[in-house]
């Protein structure tokens, strides 16, 4: 009797085409938006978040803006920090704007930042060419240069800059090594960047002190204690004036940027919710049209012995069949349109397992919360009163 | 002799806003089995009413029903479909075929909620079909059906479960003579083999079939006396 049941529904479902395809309808847009929202939010936090981890989560940064008496950190103040427990590197920046000039070919206001050999430790990917700027570089103020992708593209079209002469303010630098291009999202962009030596920066750059700190730490579980640490020797260096410099971690920063996007991707799928909800109550109505045309029918099959439990099969089943289709159908077409928007906003949302099952789940319970009523109400039709319906 | 059902002080009346409209009054009936009864009356005496009840598809208002030696009054919904599937075999006037289904299908329908597998029903209907004479049609939809077909048909779905009783109510209502005598003429054959009948009509040739006739007359059943009784 069960598959009977199947097949009377299905049967059902076939003969009435247009109004089962317009019924579906709501579950497939509620179900398209359930998997296109969370596919693209958990898509993009991801995205976002993985490229806030690659420029740091064990980093904390220091500005300083300095006092009049004082302007920045002294070499003295950098080395009292990188002597804390917990910090396993320091990396100083120091920048200004250039002019850079290559075989007659020149560029103005390019970004030249005074780096350590820490800074390209961190990050073993960060070249596509060529050597880091090291150790032996920064004792002995070399005047070397790591220059990004735009730059490469700019100035040195068809030639291999490794070994050959930039000049950078009137200053001859040897090209060592070429960044790789950074992409998407990122914060830390080296494409229009020249890196030098920060101690050959400190000299001709005609900056002082050191204004721009990034910190590597051991264990980004003592994040918080080592701030601490860090504020204390920054306290001491401005003479306790806390305007002076600003810290901050990135770990919390992705932390609160992650809380903020799993609180968006609720509230979006609440709203596809909704409209699921709306699409059940479509599926509620079309039922109960349904079994009031059929009242003779559902009558005479009482008459024929069918249980009120047959007849409730055979309802809530349709109610199902009716939106779980809807919801196959809303989870390809899902899928369909959280791929190009990914391919639109470039980045990648693989539609994760969990959410078809959400998708498959939530379509039918709603089949059987909004079928049931009405399936309930032809199983409690008099078998007399609905043949006589003719 | 068997009793097939019994009927004590049977009443029922509708309510229509405020009015009670008594439709059975006071009916008391016993049925054994074998019989051949006919029902006469004027439409509007409440013969389909009293029909409803003995097929379970109606509760009568106050009164004691007994069929099979169950008290109707107290079975519940469950029960109550199971009687319907297998004590009771029911012809409507307007034959009642499921247009979308065909021949053998429609006669299917009571062995489904019987719980018989599939290829045993399709046997038994098809085997159905050709003992009312419709081996050519099991493939048909009922309005590629004549009226006298489709009463066969639904003959064949009312006798597929083999019932206890079979009931028609006015089924050669909606025939023209010919075809309707044919069929009575299948019912007294039927009753002949050993089936209990009870069938409502308003055409005393077609009550003269029977073996008892009752006539119904705004409510009150009384039994009629046979002349061939007299004597
Ligand atoms: N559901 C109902 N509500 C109100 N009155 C009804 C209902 N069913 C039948 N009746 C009335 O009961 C009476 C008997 O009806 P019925 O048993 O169908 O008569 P018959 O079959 O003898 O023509 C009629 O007057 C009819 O109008
Ligand atoms: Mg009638």
């Amino acid at each position: 009797m069960f598959f009977e049941s199947i097949r009377m529904s299905l049967k059902n479902i076939t003969k009435n085409k247009m109004r089962s395809v317009l019924t579906m309808l709501g579950i497939v847009i509620g179900v398209v938006s359930i998997i296109a929202l969370i596919t693209i939010v958990q898509g993009a936090t991801k995205n976002i978040s993985n490229e806030v981890i690659e420029l740091g989560g064990n980093k904390i940064y220091i500005n300083v803006f300095g006092t009049a008496l004082k302007q920045g950190l002294t070499q003295k103040d950098v080395e009292l920090i990188e002597d804390l427990d917990n910090i396993r590197g320091i990396s100083p920046t120091i920048s200004g704007k250039a002019t850079v000039v290559y075989e007659g070919k020149l560029i103005e206001n390019v970004i030249v930042e005074g780096k350590n050999e820490v800074y390209f430790k961190a990050d073993p990917d960060l070249l596509s060419c060529g050597r880091t700027i090291n150790i032996l570089d920064l004792e002995s103020k070399n005047q070397v240069a790591v220059i990004g992708d735009n730059l490469v593209k700019e100035l040195f079209f068809g030639v291999n800059p490794i070994g050959e002469k930039l000049i950078v303010n009137g200053v001859t630098y040897t090209v060592v090594g070429t960044f790789k291009a950074s992409t998407g999202f990122s914060l830390g962009s080296t494409n229009d960047t020249v890196a030098i030596p920060y101690t050959t920066a400190l000299r001709s750059l005609g900056v002082k002190s050191i204004s721009t700190l990034d910190a590597y730490l051991d264990d980004t579980s003592l994040a918080d204690q080592t701030i601490v640490e860090i504020k204390g020797i920054l306290n001491r260096a401005f003479n306790y004036n806390e305007d002076a410099y600003s810290i901050y971690n990135m770990g919390d920063i992705i932390e609160s940027f992650q809380s903020i996007m799993s609180m968006m991707s609720t509230l979006l799928v609440g709203i596809a919710a909704i409209s699921l909800i709306v699409g059940g109550i479509g599926i509620m109505n079309m039922m109960l049209v349904s079994i009031t045309e059929r009242t003779t029918e559902i009558g005479l099959r009482k008459a024929l012995g069918a249980t009120p439990f047959a007849i409730r099969l055979q309802f809530v089943l349709e109610a199902i069949f009716l939106s779980l289709i809807g919801g196959i159908i809303g989870l390809i077409l899902g899928m369909l349109l959280a791929f190009v928007l990914a391919e639109v906003m470039g980045i990648k949302a693989p539609v994760s397992l969990s959410t078809n099952l959400l998708a498959i789940g939530f379509s039918a319970s709603v089949g059987i919360i909004f079928g049931y009523m009405p399936a309930r109400k032809a199983s409690q039709l008099n078998p007399i009163d609905a043949l006589r319906s003719l | 002799m068997n009793e097939i059902f019994t009927m004590e002080d049977i009443c029922k009346s509708y309510y229509t806003g405020y009015e009670e409209l008594k439709v059975l009054k006071h009916v008391n009936l016993i049925v054994y089995k074998g019989e051949f009864i006919s029902i006469l009356g004027p439409s509007g005496s409440g013969k389909s009413t009293l029909m409803n009840i003995i097929g379970c598809l109606d509760t009568p208002t106050s009164g004691k029903y007994t069929l099979s030696g169950i008290n109707i009054s107290e079975t519940d919904d469950i029960q109550l479909a199971k009687i319907r599937n297998k004590e009771i075999g029911f012809v409507f006037q307007s034959f009642f075929l499921l247009p979308r289904l065909t021949a053998w299908q429609n006669v299917e329908l009571p062995l489904i909620y019987s719980g018989i597998p599939k290829n045993k029903r399709k046997e038994k209907a098809v085997d159905m079909l050709h003992k009312v004479g419709l081996s050519d049609k099991i493939n048909n939809l009922p309005n590629q059906l004549s009226g006298g077909q489709q009463q066969r048909v639904a003959i064949a779905r009312a006798l597929v479960t083999d019932p206890t009783i079979l009931l028609a109510d006015e089924p050669t209502g909606a025939l023209d003579q010919k075809t309707g005598i044919s069929i009575i003429k299948y019912f007294e054959k039927l009753n002949k083999e050993g089936k209990t009948i009870i069938i409502i009509t308003h055409d005393i040739n077609v009550a003269s079939y029977a073996n008892r006739t009752f006539n119904i007359l705004d409510g009150k059943l009384s039994e009629q006396v046979r002349f061939s009784n007299v004597l």
